[in-house]
């Protein structure tokens, strides 16, 4: 994973509650095997309307999306954030996130803001007054800034470390390996496990 | 300490705790895979050379993709059919079990994990899948997650998490004649929103709930993800116990004594209190269908489509508005009246051997109306094999419905099942988002009963209606 400190591109005003991950990329999409090229599934389903954000200029080239609250519910595909960051998101801004959605985002570098409702709507106006107005979003002092507006986010310390650092999640957890060992050596026997039964 | 039931489970699963800022490291008891969301995940493992620690901890069923019919041909669509056999190499590859098409325990990952007897009390269970809240219902803690996590957790049996808080959802009372499991759920999803249960664990609790059957609390548990929880939980009984005595893995002989001895310690102490409280009065619960595309827009089925104009909260008013819009329905309609094209029982929500029964007793005798297409898809091989030893797939073939293998099905637009655009549906599953069903497709979701009773009248309905 790549290290994020601060980015700066083109603000998307997404007027919509909800966005939930059918929206993000629908199932239709997700029948690959690989893990990139997920850009096409993007909101494919409004992307068929000329009049759709992602259609209009200077939002196509859009970095940071700034979307209503309850992003990212529903199914847990990872493939949201890939189509996300596949078209050239780095950041979402929302007032509230799906859990799961947040923990997928955090895994891939995608960073995913939690501004106050008021701010949200206050970065749609400058957003939508001018459009193509650049928003920098800064992970060292967790803020979003556009034009004159410094907005502060949250995201929990520990995915911002991560973030900050491009860590990898299964190399940190390996370093306990032995706590690992210990602590399987400590189960229940009667746990089940999943090796074949014998025919009966 | 007192301590809340997902508390308990969570710390006799604490491999090290984090410190400050840092996640505790959890083991995990039971990894279910299918084809969606693993082949990026082992693909990582491959890329870092690292192996699947716990091959013998995990298993794989293939569900979203598959047909329903013809399941003994080649899968038609190319890419569908790559990603399922990208599995089954994947699971020769790395020494996992796997139910391909075709077997018999092939099934939805969330009904073949229980009916094996591999889900049981206090265990923590996890599938790149967001409904495998339904493990909960078990006393499991149980909850999706991403590929990253998928892959993590083949790597080291573990993830790191922060604890979750914790909410109560007491139903009390006694359910009135033909409202079910499915219409707690909506209803408390309606109530709390699907952004209310975020950052929690939801525990089910209450007599209403104690009284309910595995497979009802199955489908309470299952949609608590559209509530915004991640896990939603209930304490084992013998309602549970009994359930899972006998099934192929579970413990037998002493080990059956001490798990049920473990088991019984798996409830939330008197004086432990949660972060939140929820109560809802069961008795006024009636039937509970969904109007708009996200599953907290659902009103009893004896209400009216509501007034976009008459919603306070702005976001909310545009979601109905957008909502409606794209449901093709106005204000003020009754839900009653609401026609549709298609009836789809099934999924890891009602896709059980209870919810077919439920149904079949709604439309025996009775047919489907002219006009209307009726998909009954089993949850697994095993429910549609203990169906048809039952005789319902007489009742359902002979009320004009279409009896079919066991698979994801209509629930989602990843298999031929789907809705054309415009098209409308009542269906037991559980989410009504734009194109869920299928690019364009409208759905409503319903009860087991409702759907049965609405295919028989051609509009949404419950079974009461067919009498009058």
């Amino acid at each position: 994973m790549d290290a994020f400190t601060t980015h700066t591109g083109v603000g998307v005003p997404l007027r919509r509650s909800n966005v939930d991950t059918d929206q993000i990329i629908p199932a239709v999409y997700l029948k690959r095997v690989t893990r990139t090229g997920f850009e096409d599934g993007l909101f494919a389903a409004w992307r068929g309307d000329e009049h759709f954000i992602l259609n209009q200029e200077p939002f196509k080239a859009g970095s940071v999306l700034v979307a209503g609250p309850d992003f990212g519910t529903g199914s847990s595909r990872e493939h949201a954030v890939w189509a996300l960051m596949d078209y050239g998101f780095r950041v979402v801004v929302s007032s509230r996130f799906a859990d799961i959605f947040r923990g997928n985002s955090g895994k891939q570098g995608l960073v995913a803001a939690q501004c106050s409702q008021s701010d949200v709507e206050l970065l749609w106006k400058v957003l939508e007054s001018e459009p193509g107005t650049p928003v920098t979003v800064d992970l060292t002092d967790k803020t979003v800034r556009a034009k004159d507006l410094v907005a502060p986010f949250e995201i929990d310390d520990y995915t911002r470390w991560r973030l900050l650092e491009g860590l990898d999640d299964i190399a940190l957890t390996l370093r306990h390996e032995p706590e690992i060992s210990a602590f399987e050596g400590n189960r229940q026997t009667w746990l089940p496990t999943t090796d074949p039964l014998p025919a009966v | 300490m007192s301590r809340t039931l997902a508390e308990k489970v969570w710390e006799a699963h604490v491999v090290r705790h984090g410190s400050g800022a840092e996640p505790d490291l959890l083991y995990i008891d039971l990894h279910l895979l299918h084809e969606v969301t693993s082949p990026q995940a082992f693909d990582g493992l491959r890329l870092a050379n690292r192996k699947l620690r716990r091959a013998d901890l995990t298993i794989a069923t293939e569900d979203h993709n598959v047909p329903t019919v013809d399941i003994d041909k080649p899968i038609a669509d190319l890419v569908s059919r790559t990603q399922v056999e990208t599995l089954r190499r994947n699971c020769a590859e790395f020494g996992v079990r796997l139910h391909p098409m075709g077997d018999f325990e092939q099934g939805i990952v969330h009904v073949v994990g229980p009916q094996l007897g591999l889900t049981q009390p206090g265990m923590t269970v996890v599938c790149g899948d967001s409904h495998t809240s339904t493990h909960g219902a078990f006393g499991a803690l149980a909850f999706g997650i991403g590929t990253s996590e998928v892959e993590h957790v083949m790597a080291t049996q573990t993830l790191p998490l922060r604890p979750f808080k914790t909410m109560a959802i007491n139903v009390n009372g006694a359910l009135g004649e033909g409202v079910t499991a499915k219409d707690i759920i909506l209803a408390v999803i309606a109530k709390i929103g699907t952004g209310g249960g975020q950052g929690y664990v939801l525990e089910y609790r209450g007599d209403a709930i104690e009284a309910l059957s595995m497979e009802a609390r199955m489908t309470v548990c299952n949609m608590s993800i559209e509530a915004g929880a991640r896990a939603g939980m209930i304490a084992p009984d013998d309602t549970t116990f009994d359930y899972i005595e006998g099934r192929p893995h579970a413990p037998s002989g002493a080990d059956w004594d001490a798990a049920v001895e473990y088991w019984k310690t798996l409830r939330t102490d008197d004086d432990a209190t949660f972060d939140a409280e929820v109560h809802i009065d069961a008795t006024e619960l009636t039937p509970f269908v969904t109007w708009g595309t996200n599953p907290g827009q659902g009103l009893p089925l004896s209400a009216n489509i509501p007034d976009p104009e008459k919603i306070a909260d702005e976001n909310e008013r545009v979601a109905a508005e957008k909502a409606l819009t794209y449901m093709g329905l106005e204000a003020g309609t009754p839900l009653r009246d609401i026609r549709v094209d298609t009836v789809f029982l099934g999924s890891c929500t009602n896709g059980r051997i209870e919810d077919l029964r439920a149904a079949a007793d709604v439309i025996k005798g009775k047919h489907v109306a002219s006009g209307v297409r009726m998909l009954v898809v089993p949850g697994s091989m095993r429910v549609r094999k203990q169906a048809e030893d039952e005789g319902l797939d007489k009742v359902f073939l002979d009320a004009g419905a279409e009896w079919r293998q066991a698979g994801c099905s209509m629930c989602l637009g990843m298999n031929p099942d789907q809705l054309a655009p415009g098209e409308r549906s009542a269906s037991t599953s559980n989410r009504n988002f734009e194109g869920r069903q299928g690019k364009g497709g409208r759905t409503h979701l319903v009860s087991p009963l409702v759907a049965a009773a609405t295919a028989v009248r051609g509009t949404l309905s419950a079974p009461a209606d067919l009498e009058n």
